[in-house]
């Protein structure tokens, strides 16, 4: 789960990290009135979204007078900012965070992660912030510094030291830095927290070391036993489908194609939609239904998958282990005659009870397209999506 | 042969008198596997499903010689259920149960690391359908039913999608030493590569099929193991052709985050490891049989 900058640098504060004054606003007037509750003269607007990359969208503003951040809290709130991370249906700016502008005098990049190589978090620094580290792991590797914290005992000072002295901290900011680097990674830790990236982490001209951004990615897993951080979840971030689907215990990802698909297990979903991109076709969507497939559940995917404009023919491919197929069938042909679907569907079954499936499709009378197994499903749904196409 | 379980492995079940535990257990205990009880703390001295109830799985291993176990106990419990196993001495543990914390597993992978190698429980899973040596033994939630005994060892993270491949081998009349599910999450008990190994030890298995996903190092290490260190041919399929960056395709390991990550830049390091790749996931049976065909 995503979080906003606001939100992550609330909480790094706690852990002891510095961060500038500033204040949240969700309208024009709170903006003015942030600002003017901070002291200085150059105020940062940044666009609230979940995404990196904000700068290049235009979504973080220098203004230098009250009207200039009144002017940049107008043009941004309700924008929709894209950015290469959020793709090309962009993210819609809602809040604002307003902060003190900062003298910069040095740009750090110091992020913290679990590392599935190692198994480990590992602490990543480089002293050329600002930059996408992804870039600069090409270009200048040796410019990375790499520490694995061993999990039994937690990040050490001599490690933290280590990094700070590898970034170039001053040796007067030294004991400043290892309290940043280990309040970073006790807020990872405690927080189950997967990412806590600080992009850049900087050394002002006062010689203060402050987080300018911070972007941490939490463990959906662990949200049980993690409320406050639960409660930070912001819906108009995520695709309303995933809101939805979410809410039924469905996982669900919208695509850009127009083969809607209900599969059961994440592998299988994957590889149906493999097949669909083999025959020619384009998903529109990831969508795993799970185990246990009731007939409410099936009724709500199909609803889920459909509720897509761009959706022209559907295919459903269930493997039943746990599931049964005469159940799977019973809920497609209860699913398709309750929402009146109009769109060609083609529907393969196998495993658990495949006979009394296929017989229950067969014998509903309703214009549905069998498939045997999984490349023949993938073909007949293209086809049926290229005759709907054609005669459109 | 097979590798991990057969027909005479000692089977206990942790979260035996759940819902989800007690229906599972009737199914292993229907296709044939030796389950010798459970574990449910605090129902220790009771009787279900005909088989005794522990308290512990130092009980389990003491009183009714258990030597493998398999985890249903639910997410926010599953890590202290699979540390617990590996205490008692339990040699090999499933962990079935899906939405364990990532922060859980690194502890759960760094305790399992304090034992010496030989005493070292394996585990598999978590967030995985479990293995099957076909007309042998099943720990897992797999229909048995599609899988039959032959000298195919099978490796992959997805429980339907090596269903399917199980399905694809049977139709063409090719089966299973062991299939051997390590589960979608991002740090697994097992890699592809530990799984490997054991199948090449394994005399039964002729061919090794590894199905994998976008995500994560494991696949493409395991390929450089098989370069490296096995004589028997390993064919793959990596699933996510489709998937775009940085969104999680269901499973919480399946998720493009850094270079080398995506389905199209797995699939090229392995062939360029010499791994015989599945161009399609509906032919997966069709290339096993291809590779065997030329042994």
């Amino acid at each position: 789960m995503n979080i906003h900058e606001y939100q992550a640098k609330e909480i790094l504060a706690e852990y002891g990290v510095k961060i500038a004054e500033g204040g949240l606003a969700y309208t024009v007037e709170e903006a003015v009135q942030r600002a003017r509750e901070i002291e200085g003269n150059v105020w940062v607007v940044k666009a609230q979204i979940h995404s990196g990359a904000r700068g290049k969208a235009g979504g973080i503003k220098v203004c230098k007078t009250h009207a200039e951040v009144e002017q940049a809290a107008e043009a941004l709130l309700g924008k929709k900012l894209v950015t290469h991370q959020t793709g090309p249906a962009g993210k819609v700016c809602t809040r604002l965070y307003v902060e003190a502008g900062t003298q910069i005098a040095k740009e750090i990049y110091l992020s913290f992660m679990i590392d599935r190589t190692s198994e480990r978090v590992i602490m990543i620094g480089s002293a050329q912030g600002g930059m996408e580290i992804e870039k600069l792991a090409v270009t200048n590797p040796e410019a990375i510094i790499k520490i694995y914290v061993e999990p039994a005992v937690g990040l050490q000072d001599f490690q933290a030291r280590k990094m700070a002295f590898a970034l170039g901290i001053d040796a007067a900011q030294l004991n400043h830095a290892v309290k940043t680097i280990k309040g970073c990674y006790r807020a990872l830790r405690d927080l189950d927290a997967n990412i806590l990236e600080i992009n850049p982490l900087v050394v002002t001209a006062n010689n203060d070391i402050i987080a300018l951004d911070a972007k941490m990615v939490f463990d959906e897993n662990a949200l049980f036993r993690r409320h406050k951080i639960a409660e930070l979840r912001d819906n108009t971030q995520v695709d309303h489908r995933e809101v939805a689907a979410a809410e039924a215990g469905l996982s669900y990802v919208g695509l850009d194609g127009d083969i809607g698909c209900m599969i059961n297990g994440a592998g299988l979903a994957m590889a149906t939609m493999d097949m669909i991109k083999l025959a020619g076709g384009e998903p529109a969507n990831f969508l795993d239904v799970g185990g246990g497939a009731s007939a409410e559940r099936t009724e709500k995917a199909f609803r889920l998958v459909l509720a897509d404009a761009n959706v022209k023919a559907m295919l459903v491919n269930i493997f039943a282990g746990i599931n049964r197929c005469d159940w799977i069938a019973e809920g497609v042909v209860q699913a398709v005659r309750n929402i009146d679907m109009k769109i060609p569907l083609v529907v393969r079954l196998s495993g658990t009870n495949v006979e009394e499936g296929r017989r229950i499709i067969a014998n509903s009378g309703l214009p549905i397209i069998t498939a045997e197994t999984l490349a023949e499903a993938a073909e007949k749904v293209v086809r049926a999506r290229n005759d709907v196409v054609a005669k459109a | 042969m097979a590798i991990l379980i057969n027909e005479k492995t000692r089977i206990i079940v942790q979260g035996f008198t759940g819902r989800i535990g007690t229906f599972h257990a009737q199914e292993m205990i229907d296709y044939g596997s030796n389950v010798v009880g459970g574990v449910t703390p605090g129902k220790g001295g009771q009787t279900h499903l005909g088989l005794p109830v522990f308290n512990t799985v130092k009980e389990a291993v003491e009183q009714a010689g258990a030597e493998a176990s398999i985890v249903f106990v639910p997410p926010a419990f599953a890590a202290d259920s699979i540390m617990e196993a590996a205490d008692a001495g339990i040699k090999y543990c499933v962990s079935i149960t899906d939405g364990i914390p990532t922060q859980d597993m690194m502890t759960v992978k760094n305790f399992l690391r304090r034992f010496p190698k030989e005493d070292r429980m394996l585990l598999t899973g978590p967030n995985c359908a479990g293995t099957i040596s076909p007309g042998r033994a099943m720990l897992g939630i797999m229909p048995g039913h599609i899988y039959i005994r032959g000298n195919i060892g099978v490796v992959g993270r997805s429980g339907t999608l090596g269903y399917e491949a199980a399905d694809q081998m049977r139709a063409l009349g090719i089966g299973i030493s062991t299939s051997v599910g390590i589960g979608g999450d991002p740090i697994p008990g097992s890699s592809h590569r530990d799984i490997l190994e054991r199948l090449e030890q394994d005399p039964e298995t002729k061919v090794a099929l590894m199905i994998g996903e976008i995500g994560g190092p494991q696949e493409v290490e395991a390929g450089r193991f098989a370069k490296e260190n096995m004589s028997k041919p390993l064919v793959a399929y990596i699933a996510g052709l489709t998937a775009p960056e940085g969104r999680r395709m269901g499973h919480a390991g399946a998720i493009i985050s850094s270079a080398g990550e995506s389905a199209a830049e797995k699939v090229a390091m392995l062939k360029e490891l010499g791994v015989t790749i599945c161009p399609t996931p509906s032919l997966m049976g069709q290339t096993v049989a291809e590779v065997l065909a030329k042994l």
